[in-house]
């Protein structure tokens, strides 16, 4: 046992010194979504690849903190805000045009610092035994409806939920924004930690429904077929349709600037783009690359004509939040 | 009275109080970034009310902890209960058991469609609130009342039998020698225990998230998390630090100044055990409650978990144990070492600057981690670099967190121990060294061992500072359970965490079994 406990120790020592080619990512994305695609990557590129996993948020916040000093090549985030703090704090730099023209404009920095990997949809889902699809409105906007009261669920720490907060206002202004959200509180609507936890309670039976990102139902029915709960996208061009992005970013400083260029590059190959829409549910952001069966269309979704970039102003959000008593 | 400490104690301690206070100093080298809309946002009435729900929360958790622990250590150190041992390492098990978790325990029993909702709701029973005070009440208190139980266990182990034997034949009956003698001999490790579970509270992120219930360290996340507004959270982080000092100080007062050892060598032998009779039976369902409560249902709801996709989970889970094991071990065993010179001072050469020293170990224990974790970030990049990434700043990050649990109880061993014994040896030609090896260590040993199982038990769980500061790819049971519940993988996250009680509860096991050979003399 304490033979095993040194080698261990030896190891993870050794293996903080290691050879030429290892690049290494913060990854704000899950180990047990992205994990396989990045062996894939070692594969294809012979690019060893050391990550560290963690909440975006605290990545990012940690990437703040390290600074010039970072040890990290790549930031690998869930969220357009968190990659929109890191371009404000001119801590990225830029990415080439061929692998940032991949992509639709609306999806990438318009300065070049990041670009989206993936596509996530805002929805509502609901629980099918309590509510009929038919039943929904069409905008987000209406859930402030009376009919409403103790029926609903949100999660306002989550990155995405105060991503969707933002656009709110952007499109139609701090006022309606702050209206919006004083309705939905006085609907009663219960505070959720992730959007994890909104599925589940959905299928619990305790909420009707709750606003989450469209592929955490996917992995809900993986552990649970029988889970009486589905996804209702609101209407094209509703703030509560806005596509959000994962995406990648290279840092400033970064000792391995060519390999995390190939690995931003390999991200957007259709190889990595298919595994996003086959295996995590998401969007792909590419031309050319199917969405996943049970997803209605990209196009269809709609997401309102905005601009991803502009989502990085998460402190008048969070004021908004503070000053209407949500957070 | 007040000697002069050795200079070796007394460079060591200052090295351990100024490693202590690192988290306090990086909170005001941030929050000198706050501008006046920042403090406006901190000096509105939102922060006093997050203050006051966070506070009254803590103390309710900290008086239910205790009122749960004190007759669970005296059970399972005074009496003839049946499986002693067993009991009591069950009974410490909930410390590893992460607030997510216990969280999650109790929505899938209590809440709506939950397990055991449906059976009350058949039978017409009334279902418990599990959201909001109540719902963070009992997951707290189950998942801290250990830090009780073993600080009081400690206390009860190293106490001189002669005392009680002494009230007895002076013709008290057993229960008012206990309120006489044994209780107020145990306020030290009262006192150590309340601040670990008050403290920690404060601290806690993952059942108040959970539960819904509004405190201080959520509105920090919230800071990081949301508006990656660092100055506004280090100033909340520094309203905590304040309310941490004025805990102190009232603790300090409370503490009082009585001394706590005998004054001639006791006689070297156990206490003979009280023999329970007809009070067996209450006494196992207690047990039996509190460890349904904290082990049997958290099990059974991870095997309820595991049971729907056990298969799911891949790859070994022996290279995260052995990482857990690793980390927690090495963190356990700097952080006793790194409390004893604190303790010593403290308690061995009083003054208002020793004091000040044991305080500091205080001053990241009520931090939310992940305030902690990014200042010893900031801290490893800008200072020691050459750490930084490496196992030696996670253990950094494990001592400076829960050093703490171990300076409170190795005090309150040591508060029992009567200095004269060392002092014998010594006038009987034996170096300092030599006292403090031969006879010191061996009769602190309840303490040593209680602190190291507080500290290896906490650090099995710890998640924040693992994520951020381990060396990359350095896997242990948390991050694995971690990484599947954040996706909402739950049947994924069964089987590592069900390792990780299982690994923890063997490590308990062993200090269990090494503490009843302990001398008692």
């Amino acid at each position: 046992m304490i033979r095993q406990l040194l080698l261990t120790l030896l190891l993870t020592l050794s293996t903080t010194a290691t050879a030429a080619e290892t690049l290494t990512v913060y990854s704000g994305r899950n180990e047990k979504l992205v994990g396989p695609l990045l062996k894939k990557f070692t594969e294809k590129t012979g690019i060893e690849v050391k990550v560290r996993y963690g909440e975006t948020p605290q990545l990012a916040a940690t990437l703040l903190e390290e600074g010039d000093k970072t040890p990290a090549d790549v930031f690998f985030a869930q969220d357009a805000g968190a990659l929109g703090a890191l371009s404000n704090a001119g801590r990225l730099q830029a990415l080439p045009k061929e692998t940032l023209d991949k992509v639709d404009a609306r999806f990438r920095s318009p300065t070049g610092l990041w670009v989206g990997t993936s596509g996530r949809a805002r929805v509502v889902a609901y629980n099918t035994k309590k509510v009929k699809a038919s039943d929904l409105p069409k905008s987000i906007l209406e859930f402030t409806d009376a009919k409403w009261k103790g029926r609903l669920g949100w999660a306002p720490t989550n990155a995405s939920f105060q991503a969707f907060v933002t656009a709110l206002r952007l499109l139609k202004g701090e006022e309606a924004a702050s209206k919006w959200l004083k309705g939905i509180q006085a609907n009663g609507v219960r505070v959720y930690k992730n959007n994890a936890a909104i599925i589940e309670a959905l299928g619990r039976g305790e909420i009707d429904a709750g606003f989450v990102n469209h592929y955490y139902l996917y992995a809900a029915k993986k552990s649970n077929a029988a889970l009486p709960v589905d996804n209702y996208f609101v209407a094209a061009g509703d703030p509560g349709a806005l596509v959000n992005v994962a995406g990648v970013a290279i840092l400033q400083g970064a000792k391995k600037a060519d390999a995390a260029r190939k690995f931003a590059a390999f991200l957007l190959e259709p190889q990595a783009q298919e595994y996003f829409s086959q295996e995590t549910y998401e969007y792909p952001l590419v031309a050319g690359v199917k969405t996943a069966a049970s997803l209605p269309a990209l196009s269809k979704v709609g997401s309102p004509d905005l601009d991803l970039s502009k989502l990085d102003d998460l402190r008048g959000t969070v004021k908004l939040l503070q000053d209407t008593g949500v957070l | 009275m007040t000697r002069r400490p050795p200079v070796g104690l007394w460079v060591s301690g200052w090295v351990v109080a100024a490693l202590a206070v690192l988290p306090a100093v990086y909170l005001v080298v941030r929050a000198a970034e706050a501008d006046a809309s920042t403090w406006g946002l901190l000096l509105r009435d939102r922060t006093w009310g997050l203050l006051w729900r966070t506070l009254g929360l803590a103390a309710a958790v900290t008086v239910l902890a205790a009122a749960v622990s004190l007759p669970l250590a005296w059970l399972t150190t005074r009496s003839d209960l049946p499986g002693r041992r067993v009991w009591t390492v069950l009974l410490c098990v909930p410390l590893a058991v992460p607030t997510f978790v216990s969280g999650y325990v109790l929505l899938a029993a209590f809440g709506t469609g939950g397990v055991l909702e449906e059976a009350l709701t058949r039978w017409g029973l009334p279902v418990p609130p599990v959201y909001g005070f109540p719902g963070a009440l009992l997951a707290l208190t189950v998942s801290t009342y250990p830090y009780f139980f073993l600080a009081l266990r400690a206390g009860l182990l190293s106490q001189d039998p002669a005392w009680l034997e002494g009230a007895r034949s002076l013709g008290l009956s057993p229960a008012r020698a206990f309120w006489k003698v044994t209780a107020p001999l145990l306020r030290p490790a009262f006192v150590s225990g309340a601040l670990l579970v008050g403290l920690y509270v404060l601290s806690d992120f993952g059942a108040v998230a959970l539960l819904q219930y509004d405190a201080f360290s959520r509105a920090i996340y919230v800071q990081y998390e949301g508006a990656y507004d660092r100055a506004y959270a280090a100033l909340l982080g520094l309203a905590l630090v304040a309310v941490t000092v004025v805990v102190l100080v009232f603790e300090v007062w409370l503490r009082g100044r009585a001394g706590y050892h005998r004054s001639s060598k006791g006689a070297a032998r156990a206490v003979s055990p009280v023999v329970l009779g007809r009070w067996r039976v209450p006494a196992l369902l207690l047990c039996g409650a509190v460890v349904l409560a904290g082990v049997v249902l958290p099990v059974g709801v991870l095997l309820y978990w595991g049971a729907r996709g056990l298969a799911e989970e891949g790859g070994s889970l022996l290279e995260p144990a052995l990482g857990s094991v690793l980390a927690s071990v090495l963190g356990a065993v700097t952080s006793v070492v790194g409390a004893l010179p604190l303790a010593f001072l403290a308690v061995r050469y009083p003054s208002r600057l020793t004091l000040v020293m044991e305080r500091a170990s205080y001053a990241g224990y009520a931090l939310p981690p992940i305030v902690l974790a990014l200042s010893l970030v900031f801290l490893g990049v800008q200072v020691v670099p050459f750490f930084y990434g490496t196992l030696v700043m996670l253990v950094l990050a494990y001592v400076v967190r829960f050093l703490p649990q171990a300076v409170g109880t190795v005090r309150a061993s040591l508060l029992q121990l009567n200095p004269h014994l060392g002092e014998a040896a010594a006038s009987l030609g034996q170096a300092p060294s030599s006292v403090f090896r031969r006879v010191t260590l061996p009769l602190l040993r309840p303490g040593l061992l209680a602190g190291a199982a507080l500290v290896f038990l906490t650090a099995m769980k710890e998640l924040p500072a693992t994520l951020l500061l381990a060396p990359i790819g350095f896997e242990t049971l948390a991050t694995r359970v971690w990484s599947a519940t954040a996706e909402g993988r739950f049947a994924e996250a069964a089987l590592p965490a069900l390792v990780l009680m299982a690994v923890s509860t063997l490590g308990v096991g062993l200090l269990v079994s090494q503490e009843e050979d302990a001398p008692r003399g």
